[in-house]
């Protein structure tokens, strides 16, 4: 019954959604107000059904209703409780359904937060997101209902797959997706204000803390995936540059770009049509990277068997949302008028040579990413691009960007002097040189260029990021004027540090990381970097739906113990797969870690995988930084009023109603 | 400034094409390496079935085993641990060189994380030789 009540529910929703994807569109290009208004109670209602359908399939996973198809392959009566909530996004089907419900999230929340906007740019926008919606609903209703039922009915469950089953990963999908969808609302904005004709500046700050929100949330997700990586595969690796990945970090890429440009279009009315491109090209991105992960054409840890009726429907809806919104563009962005740049030395061209660095590491990672589908279509011989090809052509165009990056925090709008900018910054880049030379010296085993560049760049986007807040806070009592500046910029400032402590992470991993695979048997010692690791045996263990062989391995540090690590290998009593859980001793310093390999023929000997990460741990809080950067600048006070309302009395204000 | 960008990116894309073209990696079947198609001394991949009963444990961590497409064999050394789902019958992939003796020498041992999944290469590679076996 409840499966069916999903299954109605969805239908429905699909039905709100054509009408708010319609009605509004149409209202707005007649001026008709009844039919702009149904924007509101559709995408509520949308709202109140795909989340009903959401709660069916949830509560089909708690009670262990095997005869829905979906559930019998995800989850098992063994499974943990969380694991059965998550198991909700563990496939194809459900995790889809997940993307229409935080897509309706999204809108809703756009109905609700956005009652300054003019009604007419409001009924589109949501209109819009109606549309995507429309596709995808009737994408999940076509092509994989999660709520399909089968008979027999089995008597126990497939069990959820092994790798899924782990904290970082069950909330790394559902942030990921905030990201994705969340990059539907700025790709909404750029189309409204595309058919309405008018790009201005104000199109600009309406859009841009959702943007921010959906790219922070973007950043979350690829930063939790990466540690479930780490943690999960038993590589020790951090990035892969699989597909997958790269599917998700284009958008981010583009996302980056956009966040910035939108910021000279806010201020400065420059970029107007260059930023609504990057809002389509984002969302683009976010629609192929769900085509290249949904379809199956990937060899990749996330590729599995697949329908091909539903790749070629998300081609064809990605060619219509492409095409259609490429065709209004090319329609309609010839005709706006922006300002010009007015001086090579000002912020706005620096945000110019960000967006085209940018831009261009999207093209890069995007040729890597399809040259291998491209030559296999045509018939061309099956080949793979190697990671040595993205972090060759990855470094080199990043690097410059982390260096422009310092200069942003002091560089003014509109014109600025090259020698009052030399003045203040030579200083900053020498002091960061010596640090960055003299970091890896006291503090590492062994001299590495990369190690100093890296350190270099990240100190010298830390010592800019204060340079810029004192600068621009001095006159007068500092402290008011501490206060007064607005969040975006202490957002700004934080999201820069976070990419310098990023990179300092990286480089430091990256040179002097030690990894060695050995074979060990009880009582064996194996020195790395200074640690002592100590192989002390195997026992068995048994989890609550798994057998595991759990190693002991004693770490000493000049004959003192600091850790002791247990790697597991688990066996899934369902799937029988066999899977690595790394023993990781975390710190802000360096990693310990050690993952089982297999047992060796003489029974007693095993083969292990020993690492030491300096610094690994800053590669993610760089990202988390990033993030919440973004999530301070986007809660500027500034974005929550348009300015014409700000300054009357509140009761001017419409306050909007949550209703159906 | 226009001209500086235009530089730029020529540039960008010049350097981007040549790592690209260094850095392909081209996919065979054992058959394609037991009939001297595949080039030795350049990084390749190579997938195919493991044989069963072809694992050998050697020294230290060194392990050879026979990967298969149905038609021909080539063996593979590798040094180091194996994936957790390598297993006899499985679908895997390996990246590596082949030396002159016929060899092939792994660098990487990739195998996914899904029992039923077979990389569509060594699908593809399958039906090719059952294909002609019709």
């Amino acid at each position: 019954m409840i499966p069916e009540l999903g299954t109605f529910s969805l239908i429905l929703a699909l039905l709100c959604a054509i009408v708010q994807g319609t009605f509004p569109l149409l209202g707005a290009h007649r001026n008709h107000g009844h039919w702009m208004n149904l924007a509101r109670s559709a995408a509520w209602s949308q709202l109140v059904f795909v989340g009903l359908a959401y709660a069916c399939l949830t509560v089909s996973f708690l009670s262990h209703d095997f005869s829905v198809r979906y559930v019998a392959f995800n989850s098992n009566t063994q499974l943990p409780v969380i694991y059965l909530i998550s198991g909700v996004w563990a496939g194809h089907e459900g995790s889809l359904l997940l993307w229409a419900l935080i897509l309706a999230g999204w809108t809703g929340a756009v109905e609700r937060y956005s009652s300054a906007i003019p009604q007419e740019m409001r009924a589109r926008v949501i209109a819009v997101m109606g549309l995507v919606s429309t596709g995808f609903l009737l994408f999940i209703i076509m092509t994989s209902s999660p709520f399909a039922r089968q008979f027999p009915i089995p008597l126990e469950g497939n069990d959820l797959n092994p790798l899924l089953q782990d904290p970082g990963l069950a909330i790394h999908p559902p942030i990921l997706y905030l990201g994705y969808v969340g990059f539907s609302v700025p790709f909404a904005f750029g189309i409204a204000a595309l058919l309405a004709g008018r790009l201005d500046g104000a199109w600009a700050r309406w859009s841009r803390p959702w943007t921010l929100f959906a790219w922070s949330f973007l950043t979350i997700g690829i930063a939790l995936g990466s540690w479930w990586a780490y943690n999960e595969l038993g590589w020790g690796g951090w990035w892969f540059w699989d597909p997958v990945e790269n599917a998700s970090f284009m958008p981010w890429l583009v996302g980056t770009a956009l966040v910035h440009s939108l910021a000279a279009t806010e201020k400065r009315g420059v970029f107007k049509a260059w930023t609504v491109l990057l809002a389509l090209v984002a969302f683009s991105l976010s629609l192929l990277g769900t085509f290249l992960v949904r379809s199956g054409i990937l060899t990749s840890v996330h590729a599995f068997a697949n329908d091909p009726a539903r790749g070629v429907f998300i081609l064809i809806f990605l060619s219509l949302v492409v095409g259609l919104s490429l065709g209004l563009y090319a329609w309609r962005a010839p005709s706006v008028r922006s300002t010009l740049v007015t001086s090579p030395i000002s912020r706005e061209s620096l945000i110019l040579i960000n967006n085209i660095l940018l831009m261009v590491t999207t093209a890069t990672i995007l040729l890597g990413t399809l040259y291998p589908l491209v030559m296999d279509a045509l018939g061309l011989g099956k080949i793979s691009v190697g990671a040595p090809y993205f972090n060759s052509v990855f470094v080199p165009l990043t690097a410059p960007l982390v260096l422009l990056l310092g200069t942003a925090s002091v560089i003014r709008w509109k014109q600025d002097k090259i020698k009052r900018l030399l003045w203040i910054l030579t200083p900053v880049l020498l002091i960061s040189f010596v640090i960055g030379v003299l970091w890896p010296v006291f503090n590492m085993p062994h001299y590495s260029s990369v190690a100093i560049f890296g350190v270099t760049l990240g100190v010298w986007t830390f010592a800019t990021a204060v340079v810029g807040v004192w600068s621009r806070t001095s006159g007068g009592n500092r402290w008011r004027r501490l206060r007064n500046t607005p969040s975006s910029f202490y957002g700004m400032t934080l999201a820069h540090v976070g990419v310098g402590v990023f990179a300092i992470g990286i480089a430091l991993t990256s040179a002097f990381s030690v990894e060695k695979q050995v074979r060990m048997a009880p009582g064996d010692h194996q020195l790395i970097g200074g640690y002592d690791f100590r192989f002390d045996g195997v026992i068995d263990v048994r989890g609550p739906n798994y057998l595991a062989q759990r190693g002991v391995i004693t770490v000493l540090k000049d004959g003192l113990p600091v850790s002791r690590l247990e790697p597991e290998k688990r066996t899934y009593q369902i799937q029988r797969n066999p899977m690595t859980e790394a023993g990781i001793e975390a710190g802000l310093m360096r990693d310990l870690y050690v993952s089982l390999g297999e047992p060796l023929d003489d029974g007693r000997s095993w083969g292990l995988r020993l690492y030491l990460k300096p610094f690994i741990r800053w590669i993610w809080l760089g990202a988390l930084l990033i993030a919440i950067g973004g999530l301070i600048a986007g809660f500027d006070r500034r974005y929550r009023l348009p300015s014409g309302i700000r300054n009357r009395s509140p009761s001017t204000v419409t306050t909007p109603s949550v209703g159906i | 400034m226009v001209g500086l960008i235009v530089v730029g990116c020529t540039i960008a894309t010049g350097l981007a094409l040549l790592a690209l073209r260094e850095n392909i990696n081209l996919f065979f079947s054992p058959s394609q390496i037991v009939d001297g198609t595949a080039p030795s001394n350049t990084t390749i991949r190579l997938g195919g079935m493991v044989v069963s009963g072809s694992i050998q444990r050697g020294e230290n961590l060194g392990v050879t085993f026979v990967l298969t497409d149905l038609a021909e064999q080539v063996t593979v050394a590798y040094e180091g641990i194996l994936p957790d789902l390598f297993r006899e019958g499985q679908g895997i992939v390996t990246q590596g060189k082949l030396d002159s003796s016929g060899r092939f020498l792994a660098q990487q041992v990739l195998a996914k994380h899904d029992e039923t999944y077979m990389p569509p290469e060594v699908n593809d590679a399958l039906r090719k030789v059952m294909a002609v076996d019709q």
